[in-house]
């Protein structure tokens, strides 16, 4: 077995075994930390197939920032574990059932995408990959030159959904005293330092 | 030779590199605090270390072995597995983002396509050794600490990504030898993208020092306000774990600039030999620069330090990788060196 092997199946089974931890941990703060690992684990993956730009994004986007929010806000929630734990049973039957419609969807899919006849042309309809180009230069091809507009517009939805939410939540309350900075900045002679002479005052 | 090209010998001489590398950087970064210090007194008309060994060289060490032979502290209240994971954490990112750092052509343990985006990676997982540490500290000042952390390196995380992206515009790839080989020019000093890209040089240093947790933007441990925030119940070894780790994301930050905007290991003089000897001379000039802003500067209040970070460097940093991008593709000289990938 070579260490390419072994790696894989170290990574594999972390991920695995932290995702199992995320449901199961007890403390919500330990279920992040544990899906940080998943998140971890799952990049080593992907750095093993050779999709070493999706790793680094995988890290930066998911472990780096929005795993940070969530350990953020996960934090400051002050949960009653107790009480999280009593639903447990009542929604076990619903969660199964769910996990295994997943199951069954996901292996249809993959096992039509390794399996069926056609499966070879359709990959290559969608993009082909030439020979000794790393990913990230492929990638980008594919994003900026090929579906460039595709991109744009997917760029200008999500600004829209995050000055939606921005607005949302925005409100200016009043009788709240704020700095700022360019009325201090700009202004004029009125203000002066002056030496003061001890015991008389200005 | 056989031996070396099977996979285990290749395991062998990786092990063996990283562990010349990481030796090489702690023992180096006994000399650098002590220099930070002195520097500091030197500015505060101070001594500083002068005791252990001739001029006090020897002081970091006396430091090491206090820290080692103490007691481990662990508060009654704290998760204690959290508790000491936080600090290894720290310490093992700060090491292993160094795989990647080229010292002189050729002289780095992997030569990663993706190296910028490595290093970015590591330093965002950064955050979470302090996080950690204060939440599992089970008190106030560490809590509030990590809280501010958290929002101060992610803020700066996204500047400092978008400032390299105008130096991966002029280079066209992100391996970080890469970066520095597109800066060797007829013109020495003046080939390297310092001067193309000057406003985002010193963006980029202070968008380090925020990243870092320096002063002036030491908030997450700031001393007159959270005692030492999120390492307050910290003692002995965990506490010095956390130390080394910010330390050297510091010198690695003192390294990233180097790289992106100093030409690395090339000499700044044409005709005089590049090595790895210009690279450590960058690498100390810049840690001197950071230890004297920690002398001089005074610290920022959180809303400014949040201020700038979103009303002005995000902005600005934008602004640069359009001008970049433009400048690249009408090849203004000194933009467009797609000497490899493009």
């Amino acid at each position: 077995m070579g260490l390419t092997q072994l790696a894989f199946y170290v990574f594999a089974a972390v991920a695995v075994g932290s995702g199992v931890l995320v449901i199961l941990a007890r403390n919500p703060v330990h279920s992040v930390l544990w899906l940080i690992l998943a998140f971890f684990s799952s990049a080593g993956l992907m750095v093993l197939l050779g999709a070493e730009f999706i790793a680094m994004l995988l890290v930066i986007v998911y472990v780096g920032a929005v795993a940070v929010l969530f350990l953020f806000v996960v934090m400051m929630l002050d949960v009653d574990f107790a009480e999280l734990k009593r639903g447990l049973a009542d929604y076990l039957p619903v969660g199964a059932l769910v996990g295994l419609v997943l199951l069954v969807e996901l292996s249809l899919v993959l096992g039509h995408w390794a399996l069926a006849g056609a499966a070879p042309e359709s990959r290559e309809a969608v993009f082909a990959i030439e020979e000794g180009v790393a990913n990230t230069p492929a990638l980008g091809a594919i994003l900026y030159d090929k579906y460039l507009y595709m991109f744009q517009a997917a760029g200008l939805i999500l600004l829209v959904a995050m000055i939606g939410a921005i607005v949302l939540t925005l409100r200016h309350r009043p009788n709240v005293k704020r700095q700022d900075v360019l009325t201090q900045i700009y202004r004029g002679r009125d203000v002066e330092l002056k030496d003061v002479e001890p015991g008389q005052g200005v | 030779m056989a031996f070396f090209d099977t996979s285990l010998g290749i395991f062998i001489i990786i092990l063996a590199q990283c562990l010349a590398v990481t030796v090489a950087i702690l023992v180096s970064l006994a000399f650098l605090l002590y220099m930070d210090r002195k520097v500091w007194a030197a500015v505060q008309m101070r001594r500083g270390p002068n005791v252990v060994g001739p001029w006090g060289l020897l002081q970091s060490f006396a430091d090491f072995l206090k820290f080692v032979l103490k007691e481990i502290v662990i508060p009654a209240g704290a998760d204690k597995a959290v508790f000491l994971i936080a600090p290894l954490l720290t310490f093992v990112l700060a090491c292993i983002a160094w795989v990647v750092i080229p010292f002189a052509d050729g002289w780095v343990i992997s030569d990663l396509n993706v190296g910028v985006l490595y290093i970015f990676a590591i330093s965002s997982l950064g955050v979470y050794g302090i996080i950690m540490g204060g939440w599992a500290s089970n008190s106030k000042y560490p809590f509030l600490g990590g809280l501010r952390s958290a929002a101060q390196m992610v803020s700066y995380e996204v500047s400092i990504g978008l400032i390299i992206i105008g130096v991966l515009i002029s280079t066209g790839s992100l391996n970080l030898s890469e970066i520095v080989r597109a800066q060797d020019g007829a013109y020495g000093l003046f080939s390297w993208y310092w001067l193309p890209h000057l406003p985002m040089v010193v963006l980029f240093f202070v968008s380090a020092l925020a990243e870092t947790n320096r002063p002036p933007f030491d908030l997450p441990e700031a001393e007159s306000e959270l005692v030492a925030g999120y390492q307050v119940e910290y003692s002995s070894t965990p506490y010095l774990l956390f130390m080394i780790g910010e330390y050297m994301n510091i010198v690695l930050m003192c390294a990233l600039l180097s790289i992106l905007f100093f030409g690395g290991w090339l000499s700044p003089i044409p005709g005089l030999p590049d090595g790895v000897l210009w690279m450590v001379v960058k690498i100390v000039f810049f840690f001197f620069l950071f230890a004297m802003v920690k002398a001089i500067v005074p610290r920022y209040r959180y809303d400014q330090l949040m201020r700038l970070g979103w009303k002005v460097f995000l902005p600005m940093s934008l602004g640069w990788v359009v001008i970049a991008a433009i400048l690249a593709r009408l090849d203004v000289i000194g933009y467009a060196r797609f000497a490899a990938g493009g």
